[in-house]
């Protein structure tokens, strides 16, 4: 008895004989390491029965007594087990083991870099991305130079990753929400958290998260209808971004033929961006409910931009419009040319003056006056457009009020419009008693000089009553005779530079955002799994990459990778 | 450099990887076809980056050895070992002179080696005669059986085969290896249907032999070993890997790496645009299945220049046309998909030749990108023989093995100070 067998003499040893059974090898060995492992089972072999693997058998101790009369064609399975109880159960477990998984070959593989999603994933058009801040931007990165539009659920996103990637985004004709942008529905699919919200007319633009939703809400308990609920992310409509997501957002909706009314949801925005987001607003030539949480315009109303004081407001309002005659618009979209020039405000009541202000400085940058509205900057600060009370005492101080000698605002009227850069000239005309007696004999022809230049337009607010001792309607027909354009109300007045002189709507740079991405989408997720499942139980086509932040967080070599692109 | 140009560079590599036309043309005398065996006294190729004999493992200690004995410079193991340890034989990579070599790789001077000429480029590779299984000197055997089995292979079979090769005009491997990636071959660990074309194309010019050892009993002896053996093409089709690999090197600028070699003890890699530097690290000990009476604690580390198919876009990396084999992976066919879906990640292009039946044709992942694999921290995938830690016991299992990480950092770092990236 060699030594090896007899280490092996309180083993029990049993085997089985498959004949002309033949398996690949790899297939035996898999069985082997399985029966190997099984309770109380020490060792065992599965080979096919050659000679020089029967030899194989035989040095491990496994080979077992007496005659086998097996051939190269048989299958051989033998196990040594600590009694022979186990030795029978393992060899009874034997079809068991064999037997396949019954799973077929298609393939889950979750994709472990947005590249590669792209490449098996070619129809997805967006992407969104919830990465740790830090890697977020490179992502978003990534998918807009592929022409996908991002979702950018990532907080901690630098303000200047944040322009840069949008710049491209609008060069690219792609969308990026974000960053920190909790929220959107897109054709019916709700991204990140979002409300079950049923399918209409309404689309809405924002950058306020929870503001998106509780307008989506409310419309939805209205009755009515998200048509998209785009996010733009909270910083969009700050100096620095500009508006780029909201301006193209806007554009989409105008293009989007489900959409009849936009709500436009943003805190309060830096003044020059909310100039050119309420042009673009106005160029949809839709109606478009505008809430500015915080900043509310002292009017209701400008053509068909309409202003609501609060979220609820601004949904109801839209409701409202979506299910009248739209809101009486032209169906068409409005061409804004640009203003012929800037606006000069030559008030002589203060509180005209301010609410003027107050209301123009969402339409026109850069603006200033002397009112010390907030936003709005102070008089002598810049070019611009510029309104002014001149009944303030840096203008009253050794002369009268403007209200009763109008010598200081005449000269001012004349020298404003011999200023080639000026277009519009606002003045008011308060009557009553006590008031200048008949203040259109000293306005009428400073007017009608200031108009024999051309492209020039003066507005003039009047202020009065039928029995104001000044005869209003006479007042006001010799101003008209002159040639300018009289209002009532400070609305009227607003409008009337809105549409003459408001920010032209410059989308040159801009290539379209296709309207067609916001149907049917199907999406790539990089970042949070939670995001995959609420997108895959809407039945949306969805992909999730295995994202792990690049050379294992190595930074010595993040910063090499990001030198080679 | 900025992207764009790496890009550049690395499509060219890539482009010549895949344009590069492998054909087998000969077989010849080592030291005929590689100079540097003929210009030292005693000279040996070996598997992987460079190493010395105090730091070789078993199987190419055992290798050595069995070499030294075949080239008559020493007469017993003892004496080997010790003409070894005295630095009396000089050891060089073969990659360093286009070979290549399974497991221990070495490949001696009067050793018959396969020639392979890449028609499109113009350079050559070269790969030593595959022994079969059992015990063989590549595992680090040598004693009397395995070296008269190495004396048969040098004076019987590589005239007739040589005969042969020259007889069917050469064999283009890279279309040989195309037809068996259809057939259920992955070109690395799997190579029975392409060991079988291989014999086929080969048979009827070994029946009409005119090479002076041709008699019938030595082509039918020939003709026997060539079929039994699955891997007998492994050996041209390292050696076509080589070429193809050495054409997309040295391209300035390029990260594509195009060479992936293990001594037993270290695992290197070369890349394009770093010229001939390696970046080594310890290799480490596959995962696999292994065969009755064995286990991990037997195998050696990984070792072998076979990882050159990875590196042309085979092996692992067409693990998806290798269903009968995916059990090395963990078991499903979806495994198999799953691997080389995931090389697609690291790799810079797709093949135009190699085309992958379960994955609709799609050409294999081929190009293995420095820059991908550091960043998204995913290693090249291996399909190996595992070899036993001692010398002459052989092939203990197979399986599947990756990289050090490490070893790409390292390249990646060189690459930053090479081009100036900080």
């Amino acid at each position: 008895m060699t030594g090896r067998e007899n280490r092996f003499r309180m083993s029990h040893l049993k085997h089985e004989i498959r004949r002309g059974a033949y398996a690949d090898s790899i297939v035996l060995m898999q069985l082997q390491s399985a029966l190997a492992k099984l309770d109380g089972v020490e060792d065992a072999g599965v080979v096919m029965a050659t000679p020089a693997n029967r030899e194989l058998l035989a040095a491990n101790g496994l080979e077992p007594r007496g005659d086998l009369a097996v051939g190269p064609d048989d299958l051989l399975i033998v196990v040594r087990a600590e009694s022979a109880s186990a030795a029978e159960a393992a060899l009874a477990e034997v079809d068991r083991l064999m037997k396949r998984d019954a799973e077929s070959g298609t393939s889950t593989y979750r994709p472990k870099s947005l590249r590669s999603a792209l490449v098996s994933h070619p129809d997805a058009r967006w992407v969104l991305v919830s990465v740790p801040g830090r890697y977020a931007a490179g992502v978003a990165r990534e998918a807009v130079a592929a022409r996908r539009h991002v979702f950018l659920y990532s907080d901690n996103v630098s303000i200047d990753d944040e322009v840069e990637l949008k710049r491209r985004a609008v060069g690219e004709g792609v969308l990026v929400m974000g960053p920190d942008c909790g929220t959107a529905t897109i054709g019916g699919v709700g991204l990140g958290f979002a409300n079950r919200v049923r399918r209409g007319p309404i689309g809405i633009v924002a950058a306020s998260g929870t503001g998106l939703q509780a307008v989506a809400s409310r419309i939805d308990a209205l009755g009515s209808g998200v048509s998209h609920a785009l996010g733009t992310g909270g910083r969009d409509l700050s100096g620095a971004v500009g508006g780029a997501t909201a301006l193209q957002a806007l554009d989409l909706l105008a293009r989007d033929p489900e959409t009849r009314v936009v709500v436009l949801v943003s805190k309060p925005p830096a003044p020059e961006v909310a100039a050119k987001v309420l042009a673009a607003a106005r160029a949809t030539g839709k109606p478009v409910v505008v809430a500015l949480s915080g900043t509310m315009p002292p009017l209701d109303r400008v053509g068909y931009l309409h202003f609501a004081s609060s979220l609820r407001r601004a949904a109801d309002l839209a409701v409202e419009l979506a299910d009248g005659d739209g809101g009486g618009t032209s169906g068409t979209r409005a061409t804004s040319a640009g203003g012929p020039g800037f606006v000069r405000g030559l008030f002589s009541g203060g509180t005209l003056a301010l609410e003027t202000t107050q209301a123009l400085r969402f339409f026109l940058a850069p603006l200033a006056s002397n009112l010390g509205v907030e936003g709005v900057a102070a008089h002598g600060e810049g070019s611009g457009h510029l309104i002014l009370d001149l009944g303030a005492d840096e203008f009253t101080v050794g002369r009268p009020h403007p209200m009763i000698d109008s010598d200081l605002r005449l000269r001012r009227l004349a020298q404003e419009a011999s200023n080639p850069d000026v277009g519009v000239i606002l003045l008011d005309l308060v009557l009553g008693d006590g008031s200048h007696s008949d203040p259109a004999a000293e306005l009428e022809p400073a007017i009608r000089a200031a108009l024999g230049k051309s492209g020039l337009t003066i507005g003039v607010l009047v202020v009065g009553t039928d029995s104001d001792p000044q005869d209003l309607s006479g007042q006001i027909e010799r101003l008209e005779a002159a040639g300018a354009k009289v209002v009532r109300t400070t609305d009227e007045l607003i409008a009337l530079v809105v549409s003459t002189a408001g920010d032209a709507l410059s989308t040159a740079e801009a290539r379209p955002v296709p309207l067609e991405d916001l149907e049917a989408i199907s999406c790539i997720n990089v970042g949070l799994e939670h995001f995959h499942d609420s997108l895959a139980g809407q039945d949306l086509p969805v992909v999730h990459v295995d994202w792990r932040p690049p050379a294992g967080g190595k930074a010595k070599l993040q910063a090499i990778l990001a030198r080679m692109g | 450099m900025k992207q764009l140009r790496i890009d550049e560079a690395n499509q060219e590599a890539t482009r010549r990887m895949i344009d590069a036309r492998p054909m087998l043309s000969t077989i010849a005398t080592a030291a005929e076809v590689i100079p540097a065996l003929a210009a030292a006294e005693r000279r040996l190729l070996h598997a992987g980056p460079p190493i010395e004999w105090d730091r070789m493992s078993g199987p190419l200690r055992g290798a050595v050895i069995g070499a030294a004995i075949f080239e008559g410079w020493a007469k017993s193991e003892a004496e080997a070992e010790k003409l070894a340890a005295a630095g009396e034989i000089d050891f060089d990579p073969c990659h360093h002179h286009g070979a290549v070599g399974p497991m221990a790789g070495v490949t001696s001077p009067s050793m018959a080696v396969y020639v392979v000429e890449n028609e499109t480029h113009g350079n050559r590779a070269f790969s030593n005669l595959n022994e079969g299984y059992g015990k063989v000197l590549r595992y680090g055997a040598y004693d009397a059986e395995v070296l008269d089995k190495l004396r048969w292979m040098n004076d019987e079979m590589a005239p007739i085969v040589k005969s042969a090769i020259e007889a069917a005009g050469g064999i283009d491997i890279r279309a040989l290896l195309a037809e068996a990636l259809h057939m259920g071959d992955e070109g690395h660990n799997r190579n029975k249907a392409g060991s079988l074309l291989f014999a086929k194309l080969l048979a009827p010019h070994i029946a009409g032999s005119a090479a002076s050892a041709a008699d019938a009993g030595a082509r039918r002896k020939v003709l026997e070993f060539l079929g039994d053996n699955a891997l007998s093409v492994l050996n041209p089709v390292m050696a076509a890997c080589k070429a193809m690999a050495d054409a997309g090197h040295g391209i300035e600028g390029s990260t594509i790496v195009t060479a992936m070699a293990r001594n037993g003890t270290d695992f290197g890699i070369r890349v394009s645009g770093l010229g001939a530097d390696w970046f080594a690290a310890p290799a480490a000990t596959p995962d696999g299945l292994y065969f009755s009476g064995f286990s991990a604690a037997d195998a050696n580390p990984d070792i072998g220049d076979s990882t050159i198919t990875e590196t042309a876009g085979l092996g692992a990396f067409a693990m998806a046309a290798a269903p009968a084999i995916v059990s090395f992976v963990s078991g499903k066919p979806s495994d198999a998909l799953e691997a080389t879906l995931e090389m697609y990640e690291i790799t810079f292009a797709e093949h135009d030749h190699f085309t992958i039946p379960p994955l609709d044709f799609r050409g294999s992942p081929t190009g293995i990108d420095l820059r991908r694999v550091v960043e998204l921290g995913i290693t090249p995938r291996v399909n190996t023989g595992i070899a036993h830690r001692e010398a002459g016991i052989g092939q203990v299992g197979a399986g599947l093995v990756r990289p050090p990480i490490e070893i790409f950092e390292q390249a990646l770092v060189a690459y930053a100070e090479r081009y100036d990236l900080g």
